[in-house]
C-alpha cells in the first residue's frame, strides 16, 4: 500500500478525454517519475492531487485518507506540497517572509488571527526558516526582495517554502523545465541531498530525462491519458511502448 | 398585460442608454484590457456635444429692425441667429429646431478625436499596469472631465429639447390593438430606443463583417496570438478606443431630451453601467447589450407602484441586488466567456 | 517602545507630536494677515483631518495590504455615524457608547458585505461593494427613512429619550456630545500677540483615538497576520498550495476596515450630532480612495497623509476667490495680472474637485507610491547630495 493512490481515475473536458482508467501508486520513501509526451495528462493528474480539479470518478487517496473534494490547502495541511513549473512564490515579500510563511501555515493551520504579535518575535519560527535557506545555500539572501532574484534562485527559494513544512509527499512539476544545464544538475544534486536527508517521498512530472533516470526508482509512462507502464528506470529504457509512445508523438 | 407592455417600453430608453454605454467598456476591455472608469464622462461630453450645437446655433447678432418700433418709439433691435443669415429664417428655424439630431454630425468627429487623444495621451501607457491603477487613473479622468464641463456649463441641468416634430407622446397601445389611452408613449423614447438599435447593429456588423472587425474580434478572444501574427494592434486599438468613445458619445446626444444634461450625469450613468458590463459578462458584447436592456426593463418594472407597494423601496436597489445574485451565482455573468478577468 | 521596533517607534512618536501640537503648526500665520486664509487650525477642520486619517488608515489595511479595492467602504462610515446618532437619541449624550456601538454595527455589516463580496476579486469585488454601498444609500435615503431621517438625515430632537441622560438642558436645548462630563465643542483659546491658537476637546479626543488606531494599524501590518495579507496580495495561488486559506484573512481585513471606518463614521457624529444617507454615496467611497492613494497606499502613514492633504485642499482653495488671486498677483502688470488669475481661476474655490482630479492623475501616473514614494525620491536626491544627513523620519517606507 503505497503513501499515495490513485485508483480508476476519469476526467473529460467535454469531448477530450484528459484521464482515462488512471491507476497510480507511490509507495513511501521513494522517487517516483510521471513522464509521457505532450498532452498525455500529466499535469491534469497533478491537479487531480492536489485539489484544483476533481475527477469525474475515481478515488485519490493520500495516507488513507481521500483528498478527493478538498481544497488545496487542505490537501497541503494533510502533507502533500507542491512545486510548480513556474516557480511561484510571494514576488513582494522578502526572501524570510517567503520562507516564514508555511512555517505559520505549518504551525498554526490554515487560519490564525495572529494580529498584533510582531513577526520579529517568532523566534523558533525564524530559526527553523534560516536553517532551511542555510541548507539550500541562500541565507546570504534572505533580506532580498524575492522578485529580483534569478529563476533559479527562485526555484530554490519554492522547494524550501515547500520542505520547510516537512510534507510527507512533495509534487514537482517540470522542475528543470527552461534552466541550463548547470542549473539542471544543481536541482538534481539538491534534490538527491534532499531525498537522502529526509524522510519523504517525491512525485516528479518531467521531460528531461536526464534527470528523470538521475532521480527516479519507479517511472510511470503516460500517454493519451492512460498509463501504459509502471517499472523501474532499467526496464523502461528501451521499452517498445515508450518508444511507440514518444515516436508516435513525433510523428 | 398593457401595463406589462408599458413597463417593457418605459425601461427601453434607460436600457438602451445603458447597452450603448455597456457595449463601449466591453469594446474597451475587450480589445485593450482596460477598465475605463472615464466612460461615463464620455458620455456626458457626448451629451454637452449636442448642448453646444444648439448654443452654436442659436448664436445671434442684433439688427435693428426699422419696420417695428418698442414702447419709446425707437426702432426695435432684434436677436437674429447667424443661421438665419446664411439659410433664411425657415430653413434657420428648422436647423435650430433639429439640433438634437444634427449634433450626431457633430459629435461624431469630436468624440473620435477625444477618444484617440485619451488613448494616445494617456490610456496607452496603462495597458500594462494592473487594473486598480487603470480604475483609479481613469477615474481621476473622469472627476478631471467632468469638472472641465462644469466650469464652462454650469453646475445646473441644461433643457435640450427634441425637434417640435418628436416632442409629446403618443397612443402605442391603440396601435397594437389595446384600447385607447392605456399604453401612452413619448415620441423621443422610440427615437431613442430605434436609434440604440441601429447603433448597436451597426457595431456588431461593422465587428462581423470587415477585416477590422475580424481582427478586433480575434484580439478579443487571444490578444496574444494576433499580437504575434504582425498585425498592428495598436493602431486598431486606438480606433476602438475613438469607436467607443463615439457609440458614448452618441447615446448620450440622443439622451439630452429624456433628461437634461448635467456634468454628473456621466458618473450616475457609469455605476450602473458598470453593474451592466458585469451582469452581461465582461467582456461580451452580446451579452453587455441583454444585460443593458434587461436591467434597464427590470428598473422600470420595480418601479411601478404595485411593486413598490409590496416590497418598499425595490426600484432604488433592485439592479444592485440582481447584480449580486448574478454575481455569486454565475460569476462570469450572463454570457462571460471563461478566463476572462479571473485570477 | 510599546511592542514596536525603533523606526515604528519614532514614527508614531513624531504623529503624536505633530498631532499634539496640530493647532500651533496648522496656524502659522497671524490672525488678519493676508496668508490667515491658509490656516487650517480652526476645530472643525483639524477634527476633520484626523477623523478622515482613521477612515483612511482602516481602508489601507484592506487595501494596502491585500489589494482589494473596495468602491462602498463609505457605507461603514455612514452606518457607524447612524448608530452613533441613535445612541445619543435613546441613551445618552456620552460619546463612548456611541462610538463603540458604531463600531460594532459598521464590523457586523462589513462581516455580512464582506462575506459575500470577497467570494469574488479583483473587478469584480470593486463592483460587488460598490453595489451594496449604492443599495445602503438609497435604502437609507428612502424606504430607511425611520431609521435614517432619509433626505433631512437623522438629527436629534428635544423629545428622544435619552434614558440615561436628559432629553433637554437645563436652558431646553438639545445637549451636546461629551466624554464624560467634556464637551466635545468645548475650546479654549490662546492668544499669543496676533495669533490666535484653538483648543478644542473634540479635536484632542478624535486625535488621541486616532493616535490609537494608528498604532494598532502600525501592529497589524508588523504582524504575522499582516504578513499574510501582503502575501495574499502577491500570490494567492502560493498562499493556497501553502495550506493557507485566503478568504478569512481577506475577510478578517475587511471586517477590521469596516471598523475603522465606523469609529470614523461614530467619530463623526460625535463632533456633530447628525448622520445623511450622503455619506455613503459613491463618491464619497471614492474620496477615501483618493486619500489613500495620494498619501501612499500599503505605507503606513500614506494614507494620514493623504486624508490631511485632501481635506486641508478642500478647505482652503475652495475658500479661495478671484479677488483674494487678484491681490497675490497685484504687483504683476495690470494684462498680465488678469491672465494669471484668469488662468488659475478654474482650479480654485469651486474648482478645486478639478485641481483634486489633476493631482490624483498625476500621483497614479507619475507616483504610484503616492506623497511618501515623493518624499523617499526627495530624501535619495538630498541624501546623495548630503550623505551625512538623517532622512526625515515621516518619509521612511513602511516596510
Amino acid at each position: 500500500m503505497g503513501i499515495l493512490e490513485v485508483k480508476d481515475v476519469n476526467k473529460r473536458f467535454g469531448g477530450l478525454q484528459a484521464l482515462g482508467k488512471v491507476n497510480l501508486s507511490v509507495a513511501e520513501n521513494t522517487c517516483h517519475a510521471i513522464i509521457g509526451p505532450n498532452g498525455a495528462g500529466k499535469s491534469t493528474l497533478l491537479n487531480c492531487l492536489v485539489g484544483k480539479l476533481i475527477p469525474d470518478t475515481g478515488s485519490v487517496m493520500f495516507d488513507g485518507q481521500s483528498v478527493l473534494g478538498r481544497t488545496p490547502f487542505e490537501i497541503n495541511q494533510m502533507g502533500i506540497s507542491r512545486v510548480f513549473q513556474t516557480p511561484e512564490i510571494f514576488g513582494d515579500l522578502t526572501v524570510m517572509e517567503n520562507m516564514l510563511i508555511p512555517c505559520f501555515a505549518k504551525r498554526d493551520g490554515s487560519f490564525a488571527l495572529h494580529g498584533i504579535r510582531s513577526v520579529m518575535s517568532e523566534a523558533e519560527l525564524r530559526d527553523q526558516a534560516e536553517h532551511m535557506l542555510d541548507e539550500v545555500n541562500m541565507l546570504d539572501k534572505r533580506n532580498m526582495h524575492s522578485a529580483s532574484m534569478s529563476r533559479g534562485d527562485k526555484r530554490r527559494l519554492e522547494m524550501a517554502m515547500c520542505l520547510v513544512q516537512n510534507p510527507k509527499l512533495l509534487l514537482l512539476d517540470e522542475p528543470t523545465a527552461g534552466m541550463a544545464r548547470a542549473d539542471t544538475n544543481n536541482t538534481i544534486d539538491l534534490l538527491k541531498e534532499i531525498k537522502e536527508k529526509r524522510n519523504i517521498t517525491i512525485a516528479i512530472i518531467e521531460h528531461d530525462m536526464h534527470v528523470v533516470f538521475s532521480l527516479a526508482e519507479r517511472i510511470t509512462v503516460l500517454a493519451q491519458g492512460t498509463p501504459l507502464v509502471e517499472d523501474t528506470p532499467e526496464n523502461i529504457k528501451g521499452h517498445p511502448k515508450v518508444k511507440e509512445a514518444y515516436l508516435g508523438e513525433a510523428a | 398585460m398593457d401595463a406589462i407592455i408599458l413597463q417593457i417600453l418605459n425601461g427601453l430608453d434607460k436600457g438602451s442608454a445603458y447597452a450603448l454605454i455597456a457595449l463601449g467598456l466591453t469594446l474597451i476591455f475587450g480589445t485593450l484590457g482596460v477598465v475605463n472608469f472615464a466612460h461615463g464622462a464620455l458620455f456626458m461630453i457626448g451629451a454637452f456635444c449636442a448642448v453646444t450645437l444648439s448654443k452654436l446655433l442659436t448664436l445671434s447678432h442684433t439688427v435693428i429692425d426699422e419696420t417695428r418700433t418698442d414702447f419709446l418709439g425707437n426702432p426695435l433691435k432684434v436677436e437674429v441667429p447667424y443661421v438665419y443669415d446664411v439659410f433664411g429664417q425657415t430653413t434657420g428655424d428648422a436647423i435650430i429646431d433639429w439640433a438634437v439630431p444634427l449634433s450626431i454630425f457633430f459629435a461624431i468627429p469630436v468624440m473620435i478625436l477625444i477618444g484617440v487623444i485619451m488613448e494616445r495621451g494617456l490610456i496607452k501607457h496603462f495597458y500594462k499596469r494592473p487594473h486598480a491603477d487603470q480604475i483609479l487613473v481613469t477615474f481621476g479622468l473622469a472627476i478631471v472631465l467632468q469638472e472641465i464641463i462644469k466650469y464652462y456649463y454650469g453646475a445646473n441641468p441644461i433643457p435640450t429639447p427634441a425637434p417640435e416634430a418628436f416632442v409629446g407622446s403618443f397612443d402605442f397601445g391603440a396601435l397594437i390593438g389595446f384600447e385607447a389611452g392605456q399604453i401612452i408613449y413619448p415620441y423621443w423614447r422610440l427615437v431613442y430606443f430605434a436609434f440604440a438599435a441601429i447603433i448597436i447593429g451597426a457595431v456588431f456588423a461593422f465587428l462581423q463583417f470587415t477585416t477590422f472587425g475580424m481582427v478586433v474580434r480575434a484580439g478579443m478572444a487571444d490578444r496574444e496570438t494576433v499580437g504575434l501574427l504582425g498585425i498592428n494592434i495598436d493602431k486598431r486599438f486606438t480606433i476602438m478606443f475613438g469607436l467607443a468613445a463615439a457609440v458614448a458619445g452618441l447615446a448620450g446626444v440622443m439622451y439630452t431630451p429624456i433628461n437634461s444634461p448635467n456634468y454628473h450625469m456621466g458618473m450616475d450613468f457609469l455605476v450602473l453601467s458598470f453593474v451592466v458590463v458585469v451582469v452581461g459578462g465582461m467582456g461580451s458584447l452580446p451579452g453587455a447589450v441583454l444585460a443593458g436592456f434587461l436591467l434597464g426593463i427590470l428598473e422600470s418594472f420595480a418601479s411601478m407602484r404595485e411593486v413598490i407597494d409590496i416590497i418598499p423601496g425595490i426600484n432604488q436597489v433592485v439592479i444592485y441586488l440582481v447584480a449580486i445574485i448574478i454575481l455569486l451565482t454565475r460569476p462570469r455573468g450572463l454570457m462571460g466567456r471563461k478566463g476572462v478577468m479571473e485570477d | 517602545m510599546f511592542g514596536l521596533d525603533k523606526k515604528d517607534a519614532s514614527l508614531l512618536l513624531i504623529v503624536a507630536v505633530l498631532v499634539a501640537f496640530a493647532p500651533f503648526l496648522l496656524n502659522p500665520f497671524p490672525e488678519g494677515s493676508a496668508m490667515a486664509q491658509f490656516n487650517a487650525g480652526y476645530p472643525d477642520l483639524m477634527q476633520r483631518f484626523v477623523i478622515f486619517g482613521i477612515f483612511a488608515i482602516g481602508f489601507n489595511i484592506l487595501f494596502g495590504l491585500t489589494g482589494y479595492l473596495s468602491f462602498g467602504h463609505a457605507a461603514f462610515l455612514g452606518v457607524g455615524s447612524y448608530a452613533a446618532v441613535w445612541m445619543f437619541k435613546l441613551l445618552s449624550m456620552n460619546v463612548l457608547p456611541a462610538i463603540i456601538l458604531a463600531v460594532i454595527t459598521a464590523g457586523i455589516f462589513a462581516l455580512i458585505i464582506g462575506y459575500v463580496s470577497l467570494r469574488r476579486s479583483g473587478i469584480y469585488f470593486s463592483i460587488l461593494t460598490l453595489a451594496f454601498a449604492q443599495m445602503s444609500f438609497a435604502l437609507a435615503y428612502s424606504v430607511l427613512t425611520p431609521i435614517t431621517g432619509g433626505e433631512t438625515g437623522l438629527q436629534l430632537a428635544l423629545d428622544d429619550p435619552r434614558i440615561f441622560g436628559s432629553s433637554t438642558t437645563a436652558e431646553g436645548n438639545i445637549p451636546v456630545p461629551g466624554f464624560f462630563g467634556l464637551e466635545m465643542r468645548d475650546s479654549t483659546e490662546l492668544v499669543l500677540g496676533n495669533w490666535v491658537f484653538t483648543f478644542n476637546v473634540g479635536y484632542y479626543f478624535a486625535a488621541i483615538i486616532m493616535l490609537a488606531a494608528f498604532y494598532l494599524s502600525i501592529r497589524i501590518f508588523r504582524s504575522p497576520f499582516g504578513m499574510m495579507l501582503r502575501a495574499i496580495k502577491s500570490n494567492q495561488q502560493r498562499l493556497n498550495y501553502t495550506g493557507l486559506n485566503p478568504r478569512p484573512y481577506t475577510l478578517a481585513a475587511f471586517v477590521i476596515s469596516g471598523m475603522y471606518a465606523g469609529l470614523a463614521g461614530g467619530l463623526m457624529a460625535s463632533m456633530d450630532p447628525l448622520a445623511g444617507a450622503e455619506r455613503m454615496f459613491w463618491t464619497a467611497s471614492g474620496e477615501v480612495v483618493l486619500m489613500t492613494i495620494l498619501g501612499g497606499v500599503g505605507t503606513l502613514i500614506g494614507p494620514v497623509l493623504g486624508a490631511g492633504l485632501i481635506k486641508y485642499m478642500e478647505n482652503i482653495i475652495s475658500k479661495i476667490n478671484a479677488d483674494i488671486l487678484h491681490t497675490w498677483f497685484a504687483f504683476l502688470p495690470d494684462g498680465l495680472e488678469d491672465l494669471v488669475v484668469t488662468m488659475i481661476y478654474p482650479f480654485i474655490g469651486k474648482g478645486w474637485h478639478l485641481t483634486l482630479g489633476i493631482v490624483f492623475m498625476l500621483v497614479v501616473i507619475f507616483l504610484p507610491g503616492g506623497l511618501v514614494q515623493g518624499g523617499q525620491k526627495l530624501a535619495g536626491l538630498f541624501g546623495r547630495k548630503k550623505a551625512s544627513q538623517p532622512k526625515n523620519a515621516t518619509t521612511e517606507p513602511a516596510e
